[in-house]
This record gives C-alpha cells, sequence and structure tokens, in this order.
C-alpha cells in the first residue's frame, strides 16, 4: 500500500537501528516517551526495543484515549444506554472498557440497552434521522483527531434541526497531558518526547513548542510505522547529544507548523474548554478537555440528561494508573496475562489494540519470556 | 483510536464526500475537513473523514533521510 509499506522496509529498519547504536553515548539512558499509543503499537508489533541499543529506554505515555477514559465517564455512558429510551452510538473500542459492576457498554447491551458501534459520526447522524422517536447519543471519545468530526456532526445536526440527538463530549488534549505529566512531583524522569503525529496532523507542530521550551524537553512529532518511530529516536538522539531542546516534525508529510485551520475552526465553533478533566491515571488534569459550546448546548447530552460527573477508582489490583503515568511496565502488574487479557480485560490499557498491556501481550511477552 | 491511515481520493462526490482507494477497497468518506480535495490527492484517513493532505514530496524527503540515515551518512 503506497506510503504505508515503504515505511516498514526492514532492511532500512535495521541499517537505521545500527546507526542510532553509533550516535547514542554509551555513558548515559536515554529516555524517551511515546505518548501515543499508536507508536506503543507499533514498538511491540515490529520489535523496534530489540533493534535499538540496550540505553534507549522507550517508556509508554498516556496517549490511547480509550485507555485515559476514566470509569466514572463509561458509568455515565452505560446509564444513558439503559435508559428505554436512549440509542447510544459510540466508537469500538469504547464497547468492552470495563466499568463499575462489572459493567461494560457490551454487557449493558446484553441486558437489552441499545448500544449501536459506529464507524463514524456520519453513522450515528443517520440513525438519529432513521430512530425520530427515540434519543440517539453519540458518546464522544478521543484526542484531537477524532474532535474535527464530532464538531462537523454537531453542526449538521444543528443544520437539519434533528432535536433527538446529542453529544456526550469526552474529548481530550493533548499538550495539557503531557505538561501535566512533566510538572508532576512523582514525574518519570524524561529526556524526551516521540510527539503524537495523527494529532499533530490538526492541531500542527506549534503546541509543543511551550512544553519544550518550559520543560526542557525535546519533541520529534513522528508518524506511526516503524521506520518513522526509528528516525524519530535518531533525531531525539541527536537533539539530546547537542543540548537542544527543540519540536522537530519528522512526520512532515502530513504535519505543518499550523495544523489544518478548516478543522480547528470547526472545533473551535462547537466546543469550548473545561476547567478541568479526570484522566485515568492522571488524575485531574486543568484545561485538558473540551465540553460543548454554549452555543450548542441544545446537543449536549450532559445538559439533555442532567449527567453529574462520579469519580470512581480504579480496581485495586489494576496497575493501568501507573502504566499511563510511566512508571511502570505491564509486565509489572501482577493481573496481566493472567486474569487481564484481551478477551477479558480488567483494566483499560488491555482494551484498545493501542494500550500499553494489549501490545506487549500481543507482541512483546514471548520476546520478555525468550531473554528472561 | 487515533490510527488512521493514508488513502487516494479517486473520486469526489457532492456533500464534500468522496471515494477513496485503499488497495483496491473502496469507501466513501467525508472531505468536508480539508482545503480543495482533488481526485489523485492521498489524505490521512480516520474515523471516515480525511483529516489532512499527504504530502508526496515530503514524503519522498522523508524516505531519502531514511536512506541516508541507515546507510550511515550525515543526514
Amino acid at each position: 500500500m503506497k506510503y504505508v509499506d515503504e515505511f516498514r522496509r526492514g532492511d532500512i529498519a535495521r541499517g537505521m537501528a545500527a546507526q542510532i547504536s553509533r550516535l547514542v553515548d554509551p555513558a548515559r539512558e536515554y529516555r524517551l516517551m511515546e505518548f501515543c499509543g499508536g507508536h506503543t503499537h507499533a514498538i511491540a508489533r515490529y520489535g523496534l526495543t530489540g533493534l535499538l541499543p540496550d540505553n534507549i529506554r522507550l517508556i509508554h505515555g498516556p496517549g490511547c484515549p480509550v485507555c485515559v477514559l476514566p470509569i466514572g465517564r463509561v458509568d455515565s455512558a452505560i446509564e444513558l444506554a439503559l435508559r428505554p429510551d436512549v440509542i447510544l452510538c459510540s466508537y469500538g473500542d469504547t464497547l468492552r472498557v470495563p466499568a463499575s459492576n462489572k459493567m461494560s457498554l457490551y454487557q449493558a447491551r446484553a441486558k437489552g440497552a441499545d448500544v449501536r458501534m459506529v464507524y463514524s459520526t456520519n453513522d450515528a447522524l443517520q440513525i438519529a434521522r432513521d430512530n425520530p422517536h427515540k434519543q440517539v447519543v453519540f458518546f464522544a471519545i478521543g484526542f484531537e483527531t477524532t474532535t474535527p468530526p464530532t464538531a462537523l456532526a454537531l453542526i449538521q445536526a444543528r443544520q437539519e434541526k434533528l432535536a433527538n440527538f446529542s453529544v456526550f463530549c469526552n474529548h481530550v488534549l493533548t499538550p495539557p497531558a503531557m505538561r501535566h505529566l512533566l510538572a508532576a512531583g512523582d514525574a518519570v524522569q524524561l529526556d524526551g518526547f516521540i510527539g503524537p503525529s495523527h494529532v499533530s496532523t490538526v492541531i500542527g507542530s506549534a503546541p509543543y513548542a511551550a512544553v519544550a521550551e518550559e520543560f526542557a524537553k525535546p519533541v520529534v512529532i513522528a508518524g506511526f510505522e516503524p521506520l518513522d518511530v526509528l528516525q524519530a529516536v535518531a533525531m531525539l538522539v541527536e537533539q539530546i547529544n547537542q543540548g537542544r531542546t527543540e519540536v522537530e516534525t519528522q512526520f512532515s508529510r502530513a504535519v505543518t507548523h499550523e495544523g489544518n485551520q478548516k478543522a480547528r475552526e470547526r472545533v473551535a465553533q462547537t466546543m469550548t474548554l473545561r476547567d478541568s478533566f479526570e484522566w485515568r491515571g492522571l488524575g485531574q488534569v486543568p484545561h485538558s478537555a473540551l465540553a460543548i459550546h454554549p452555543d450548542f448546548a441544545e446537543f449536549d447530552a450532559e445538559l439533555r440528561f442532567a449527567l453529574p460527573y462520579r469519580h470512581v477508582p480504579d480496581h485495586k489490583a489494576c496497575e493501568c494508573g501507573a502504566i499511563l503515568r510511566g512508571q511502570k511496565q505491564p509486565q509489572d502488574c501482577k493481573v496481566f496475562g493472567i486474569v487481564c487479557t484481551p478477551d477479558n480485560p480488567l483494566g483499560s490499557c488491555m482494551v484498545s489494540s493501542e494500550g500499553a498491556c494489549a501490545a506487549h501481550y500481543h507482541y512483546g511477552r514471548f520476546v520478555q519470556g525468550a531473554t528472561a | 483510536m487515533c490510527l488512521a491511515m493514508p488513502v487516494r481520493i479517486s473520486q469526489l462526490l457532492p456533500e464534500e464526500m468522496a471515494v477513496v482507494d485503499m488497495d483496491g477497497v473502496s469507501r466513501e468518506v467525508s472531505v468536508a475537513l480539508i482545503d480543495a480535495p482533488q481526485e489523485g490527492d492521498y489524505v490521512i484517513l480516520h474515523v471516515g473523514y480525511a483529516i489532512g493532505k499527504l504530502d508526496a514530496e515530503e514524503a519522498a524527503r522523508t524516505l531519502a533521510l531514511m536512506d541516508q540515515l541507515a546507510a550511515g551518512e550525515q543526514a
């Protein structure tokens, strides 16, 4: 497939890895956080850790929207779905996230709730048009990539006067989460970030400048293919060796400084910054999420259904929180691969294929077993 | 969730929709979020929406830099 296969060539990967081994200073460690689950998945799937020198440590970050969604928000979605007048629509991964009382949206569906998996916000709008006597709620989650399609759905719903459509908005923002991680008192020691690629297609590379400057950490925005990740590692090693802390873009084939202005305008028109939002693993993060703009209040499910937010603690045995903060690895969790598996996830990091635990379960644990 | 893929626009449709080609599989997607989409453009597709264009020249430049790095030359 064009613009995919070229970035997966094994011979080039081996050559790049060899060059990175020559670039690194053997006297130091390079602790690089890949913020995005997409990178975590690529690193595990293509065995990149095994190609890189031992003193480059790749640390998983909180960049998987399914993983960072707190239980209380999933509980609210389940509560909505169980109402007989509601059809709840969401992207697939969200349906499997475990919530309180061993419930998930899938289990709510088994109890008779009308839960629909959609591929696109357009599908949710069509379900609303087809079911005028039902309230159709789109359970919106995701980073800055999924936010513009939600914005367009709100605009379309208003144009069509779709009175039975609303959005339960849980969109979160990348740069505030990075800042929060770096500012935390128990912050994991990091030397740089592999920055989000598709998120940056929308928001551009500019918003990371403050992170790089304020915390003196280099950020290299990288694509999700294995060669993209390797090139970003090389770029970070060079910056660290030279004492530079800049924002650089490896994924220049799709990311510009200013991003996608049209998409950003639609988001600004329909959504507004929340004062604070709870992330799984990170707790309350100021100015890190979006709510429906007051101009579009008639489509805000939180107002329409008076949904209060309740904090629910994670399962005691689950280490998702520490993994999302970069403090622990999946194999450090005692329920990993035993009680918690992709078929029966206990924690969110095992749910999405981009979650750190799911990536390690599928690709990493055999390597770990071989070297242990 | 944030994974997206590059696809080629094979046909523009009314109401800011387009047919994209993914290795011989066709799909209707929205191009409402990008400026001046053209047939033949490669775009990044995510949850049924093209969220950005892919710059073919930049892609070629990136591949050339990767070749240089792999060969151990100064990039």
